[in-house]
């Protein structure tokens, strides 16, 4: 503290500690809180509210518990959201390895930029891109059934397909660029001298750049895993009512349902999940959460 | 690096698979723009026109939302602009065992799903009353945009040489002279560089903005509801446009961080050998110049 006052001085001081301060507090800590405390209450009437019903429940949670729909819908996300990273992973993989250790530096530039201008473009209309190609009368049921493929178009918009398939596209580049990053600082000499004494590629790839990959890895998973938990742009745009995905139910608690206590509480089960999903890739990979978000 | 031509060849298809796979559907979808089918396609084509655009220009709802989205966006480079900069120098003078709590305090919204900072925003504000709207998504977005900006502004800080600022000082400076003319011009480039990603994360932001919108539409969200309810080649005209502006913002801020990266790391060299040669150390002008 003195020494931030002896380096900047009194008043801008103050406001170096003021604005992270307001931030911290009124933007990130608060609004959680708040958001807990909703999912604990019941939804009653304005009347009501410090009335003797106005006790702290369970009940918004139970809903997620007994009521089957949501909560198939809730494993599907899980299960949808883990494949999603997983194939993110094998897809970007091998680029990510190419890109660090087998280009010369000036072509590594050329690929990188060719990496972030899709990054760059917005996620709706990625997403919206697929739309046009997986349409019923799109070019993929063109493509197919020119080449004689299929005899009838495939509904590719009417199922978990689609949201899949939307999915690995929008959020490939958060995996790249993690994967990348780890796999540069990686000394080229450690392949070279491990395939000199006779290791196969599989080998070194096992013992020597999975592991100095590590928190590239789990960086890469954690983002896109809690990407596709929390998508709504992606099943939207992609997935039909019978493909509907955990976020668009809690949209609906807020504002079809209108009970934003029910949502409030939903949103803190994807919330949970997310958290669950970074502790565990932080085990899997013996990384602690330094190593992330770099 | 020696490797069988097996390989290389496998791995160049590869490249070539993976952005092909990447740019094809955009260049579908751009290409979808000048078909006169009614629905967005290229199969069937049906003939060519620019009656697209013609008909986005005269769609006042998106111009409507195009004004909100940059309304939004410029709060939200206000907001996180500064707050982004305090936070990274408030970070660099805190002891190590705070500095990484409060650092994991100040990242938990970029771990956090979009949906979910919508969502605390929006019931957070309501105690004071505040209900959905442009005020609300420029506080639901900078919630994390603030972030961002903290990690480029802190990434060009640790670079920065503290005996600068010491020699403004200790010359008579006052500390908002010093903060204003050694600081600030130091930190400009992450400043600018941090503002365009402000401004592009916020103008393309669906997830929060969809919470706490209110009633007001931003183009991001404009674009998906015309997905879902009936959708017109506008649609890609609009998305073609967005699309080549952004390109051409992207290859240009790469263009300039790539120049300025080289400008200094042509300084850092020629800083060494300076010093090497007060040392007297001969050797180091010998050494190769740029």
């Amino acid at each position: 503290m003195t020494a931030l006052i002896r380096r900047f001085g009194l008043g801008l001081s103050a406001l170096i500690i003021a604005l992270p301060v307001f931030w911290i507090v009124m933007m990130i800590v608060l609004p959680e809180l708040v958001m807990i405390d909703f999912a604990f209450r019941p939804n009653l009437l304005p009347a009501e509210i410090g009335g003797p019903k106005d006790v702290y429940t369970l009940g918004n949670f139970q809903t997620l518990v007994e009521n089957t729909i949501h909560r198939a819908i809730f494993l599907k996300t899980i299960w949808a959201s883990a494949f999603v990273t997983l194939v993110t992973l094998v897809v970007c993989y091998p680029i990510a390895y190419h890109l660090a250790q087998g280009t010369k530096p000036e072509r590594t530039g050329f690929l990188i930029l060719l990496l972030i201008i899709p990054f760059w473009i917005n996620e709706i209309l990625r997403t919206f891109a697929w739309f046009i190609i997986l349409a019923y009368n799109g070019p993929l049921n063109a493509l197919l059934s020119g080449l004689g493929l299929i005899d009838r178009p495939i509904r590719f918009l009417n199922g978990n397909f689609g949201v899949i398939i939307g999915m690995v596209y929008a959020y490939i580049l958060f995996m790249v660029f993690p994967l990348y990053n780890s796999m540069e600082s990686l000394d080229r000499n450690q392949i070279e001298a491990a395939r000199d004494l006779g290791a196969s590629a599989w080998r070194i790839h096992r013992r020597i750049v999975i592991p100095h990959a590590k928190p590239g890895i789990a960086t890469g998973c954690i983002f896109t895993f809690m990407l596709a938990a929390g998508s709504y742009a992606v099943p939207a745009l992609l997935g039909s009512p019978q493909s509907r995905w955990f976020t668009e139910i809690i949209y609906n608690w807020f504002f079809e349902g209108g009970n934003w206590n029910q949502g409030a509480a939903y949103a803190i089960v994807l919330l949970a999940l997310c958290l669950g999903f970074i502790l565990l890739m932080l085990r899997v990979f013996r990384v602690n959460l330094g190593d992330i978000a770099k | 690096m020696r490797r069988d031509p097996v390989t290389t060849w496998l791995m160049r298809i590869y490249l070539v698979l993976f952005f092909g796979y990447l740019f094809l559907p955009l260049m579908v979808m751009g290409a979808a723009t000048f078909n006169t089918s009614r629905f967005p396609t290229v199969t069937p084509w049906l003939g060519t026109t620019f009656q697209w655009f013609v008909e986005l220009y005269r769609d006042g709802a998106m111009w409507t939302a195009l004004w909100t989205s940059l309304v939004i966006a410029a709060g939200v480079i206000a907001v996180s602009v500064p707050i982004g900069l305090a936070a990274a120098l408030l970070l660099t003078s805190l002891h190590a065992r705070a500095r990484s709590f409060v650092y994991g305090v100040m990242v938990s919204p970029l771990l956090t799903p979009g949906v979910i900072i919508g969502i605390s925003t929006l019931v957070f504000w309501q105690r004071f009353g505040v209900a959905g709207g442009v005020f609300l998504s420029v506080v639901a977005q900078s919630t994390y945009i603030i972030a961002y900006v903290m990690l480029m502004v802190m990434a060009r800080l640790q670079r920065f040489d503290r005996s600068l600022e010491e020699a403004a000082l200790d010359l008579g400076a006052s500390h908002l002279q010093a903060f204003r003319r050694v600081m600030l011009p130091y930190l400009r480039p992450s400043l600018l560089a941090a503002a365009v990603i402000a401004f592009l994360q916020s103008f393309e932001n669906y997830n929060t903005t969809l919470f706490v919108r209110g009633v007001d539409t931003t183009l991001t969200i404009y674009i998906a509801s015309k997905v879902r309810t009936g959708v017109t080649p506008a649609v890609n005209a609009l998305g073609l446009i967005l699309i080549v502006l952004t390109v051409l913002a992207a290859v240009l801020y790469e263009w300039r961080r790539r120049s300025e990266r080289r400008r200094e790391s042509i300084a850092a060299r020629r800083r060494e050998v300076s010093e090497a040669a007060e040392d007297g150390v001969g050797r180091a002008l010998a050494a190769p110049a740029e």
